[in-house]
């Protein structure tokens, strides 16, 4: 399977602050009724953006800039709750490449780095002031490098984190790992072979 | 060396490094379910593969199951549809599935130890990050996402990093109507709830030590809620007896050798962990959230923070919190008026649960303002319960009486709250919008102090309801 490298990630960026934001509010259940990911994207923070009375609330999910904006920018803890990879699949198809965060819940960057999305983190005192940057300058290029883990935004640059397995993954085109899980078969059916409630049944 | 129970566990699944410096590793135990299964079979499907170990998965149907409805067609069409496709998936790749004409469907985190499945020095995955639940009997568990649910199915690993180990520690009595959900609460409040990121939680202690099988797996249940993907307790005497017997556990031939091996899992004692927590029982009492996070907790005789007593960024997650739940903080939790009671979840929908709030539970009334509904997590759980006679207790104080299910837990099936109800819920997560309702409200707690709840339409201290 051939896959892109995915070694930058450049576009407008939107910020959406807070910490904790779980995956219920990312992608609410309702939304989990389907045997398909299709058509997520128009449903991403829906509670967030939208009343009980249908009106929209102001969110910056609502705005033009989340329209044409690539990088999401969001807190600490990005993604917790919920294993659904509905969540980031909805965020993908709403049109986020990737994400820049304090923090990520483990199955949600895992969700993530699968489908070819970099969740990369920056120190607090950084992502304030990227946070902040891009709210004042929504019209200026992000820079993910995820190769070089760096974020740039006009003359300003940061220091960036990822686990260095995704990042191995993304820049050599291996971030869905079904070829080399595929690939091991035989070393696969030896551990299986040793483990007698495997074996057995 | 001495080694944790997660080392060993690890190093007896460990296939071989990839090239991304990721661990290959075996999942013994493979459960799904109708939600994050159907495009994984999709994904199967697109690229040609079978599924390579079919009878190590095990499929239950939980999420979208109505529990007020036994007749199909579901009047949610997309719900019979989503069963209607893990019945074709599973029958397509020979996969055992506990469909609900089997009187064993339930909640896939209760299905799994109900029938033996879920053993001591196994790795479990679900897509369903309550699936530290397992870890309880001393397997390594933990919820993964739909194109690991694919991963699974076709090649029966998983690429992962190893964790980091915690070893939380809780030692001594808990006080009489203080639960092992109190203790997770207590747990996750102190450590908050991305504390365990990077981190599988390994609970010991005295305290654990006397905790049945149901208990340890309410608090491995909601490790997640504490940021931790897989929480455990060490494999005993408890573990083995609980599992004897069950449909999948080994047969009399192989039990002693079973017990054997189970055993030699269990962590060693002067393994290196690293980071190590203790909490002492008798100090945790009845604890409830006010917030939007679990980790907002507090005891039930405390007031809720004052804003200016918390740092910045807690802070601002308190200002949405009470804004959404519309309390004020600084001011006591207790009286604060519900409107629904719920019991169930995969968290605290066990025998044990009902047993335990049946018991107290004769000569009371639920207060007429209030919708309760208790929901056994498993079509077992519900059979064991009626032959007791726990049903007619429940129905006779005014719970209305359910099919198994994931039910209010998340409200992906016809049980929700309406509007901004506030609800009393026995459930793992207090998320804005969890229950179904947009502005619904959500206040974790134990199930006696749901039923307590419940009795006196307010959130109250079950301990003065009951006399416990």
């Amino acid at each position: 399977m051939s896959l892109a490298k995915i070694t930058q990630v450049k576009g407008l960026a939107l910020a959406v602050p807070g910490d904790d934001i779980d995956t219920d509010r990312i992608i609410p259940a309702r939304f989990l009724r389907c045997v398909t990911f299709d058509g997520l994207g128009e449903h991403a923070f829906r509670d967030e953006r939208t009343g009980p009375d249908g009106v929209d609330r102001p969110h910056p999910m609502n705005s033009d800039q989340a329209k044409q904006s690539s990088i999401m920018v969001v807190g600490f803890n990005f993604g917790c709750g919920s294993s659904r990879e509905h969540a980031p699949q909805s965020l993908w198809r709403f049109g986020f490449k990737a994400f820049v965060g304090g923090s990520f819940a483990e199955i949600f960057f895992g969700n993530s780095t699968t489908l070819g999305v970099p969740c990369v983190t920056l120190s607090k005192d950084d992502l304030a002031q990227l946070s902040d940057f891009v709210q004042k300058n929504p019209t200026i290029e992000v820079t993910i490098d995820v190769e070089k883990l760096t974020v740039t935004a006009g003359d300003k640059s940061w220091k960036a984190s990822i686990a260095s397995s995704a990042r191995e993954g993304l820049i050599t085109g291996k971030w869905d790992p079904i070829a080399d899980l595929l690939e091991g078969a035989s070393k696969v059916e030896k551990t299986a072979g040793a483990l007698v409630y495997v074996a057995k049944n | 060396m001495a080694k944790t129970l997660f080392q060993k566990v690890w190093d007896a699944h460990a296939v071989t490094q990839l090239p991304n410096g990721q661990s290959q590793l075996f999942i013994g135990t493979h459960l799904i379910h109708e939600v994050t299964s159907p495009q994984a079979f999709g994904m199967l499907r697109d690229l040609g593969l079978p599924v390579k170990y079919p009878h190590r998965t095990f499929a239950t149907v939980d999420h979208i199951v109505p529990t007020n409805e036994i007749q199909e067609p579901y009047s949610d069409p997309i719900a019979q549809e989503m069963i209607e496709a893990l019945r074709k998936n599973t029958k397509d790749y020979g996969i055992r599935f506990f469909d609900t004409n089997t009187g064993q469907q339930g909640i896939v985190h209760m299905v799994g130890p109900e029938q033996g499945i879920t053993q001591p020095g196994t790795t479990i995955a679900c897509g369903d990050s309550h699936t530290a639940t397992h870890g309880a009997f001393g397997a390594i568990a933990f919820g993964i996402g739909t194109t690991q649910v694919r991963d699974v199915l076709a090649t029966q690993t998983l690429a992962l990093n190893p964790l980091k180990v915690r070893r939380i520690e809780v030692n001594g009595k808990l006080k009489p109507g203080v639960y092992a959900k109190d203790v997770i609460l207590h747990i996750i409040r102190a450590l908050g709830v991305n504390g365990g990121i990077g981190f599988a939680y390994e609970y010991a202690g005295s305290t654990f030590d006397n905790f049945s099988l149901e208990e340890r797996m309410t608090v491995c249940n909601m490790s997640i809620e504490g940021g931790a993907r897989c929480g455990y307790v060490n494999p005993d005497d408890k573990t083995f007896e609980y599992i004897k017997g069950r449909p999948f556990a080994p047969q009399a031939a192989d039990w002693d050798a079973s017990v054997t091996r189970w055993k030699s899992f269990a962590s060693d004692s002067g393994c290196k962990y690293d980071d190590i927590k203790v909490y002492q029982a008798e100090d945790i009492r009845p604890t409830v959230t006010w917030g939007i996070t679990p980790g907002q907790a507090i005891f039930i005789d405390e007031k809720m923070p004052a804003l200016e007593t918390l740092n910045a960024a807690d802070r601002l997650t308190a200002e949405d919190a009470y804004k959404h739940m519309k309390l004020t903080p600084n001011t006591p939790i207790k009286g604060t008026k519900i409107d629904v009671a719920f019991l169930g979840s995969c968290t605290n929908g066990r025998i044990s649960d009902l047993r335990e709030v049946a018991k107290y539970l004769k000569g009371h009334k639920v207060k007429s303002s209030v919708k309760a509904i208790v929901v056994p997590g498993s079509m077992l759980t519900s059979i064991q319960a009626q032959k007791e006679g726990l049903d007619k207790i429940f129905i006779e104080a005014g719970f209305e009486w359910r099919g198994a299910g994931c039910s209010m837990c998340l409200a992906m099936n016809p049980d929700k709250l309406v509007g901004d109800q506030l609800c009393a819920s026995s459930s793992n997560r207090n998320f804005k919008g969890r229950q179904g309702s947009q502005t619904g409200r959500t206040i974790l707690m134990s199930p006696l102090m749901v039923a307590a709840a419940a009795i006196t339409g307010e959130v109250t201290d079950a301990r003065e309801v009951f006399q416990v």
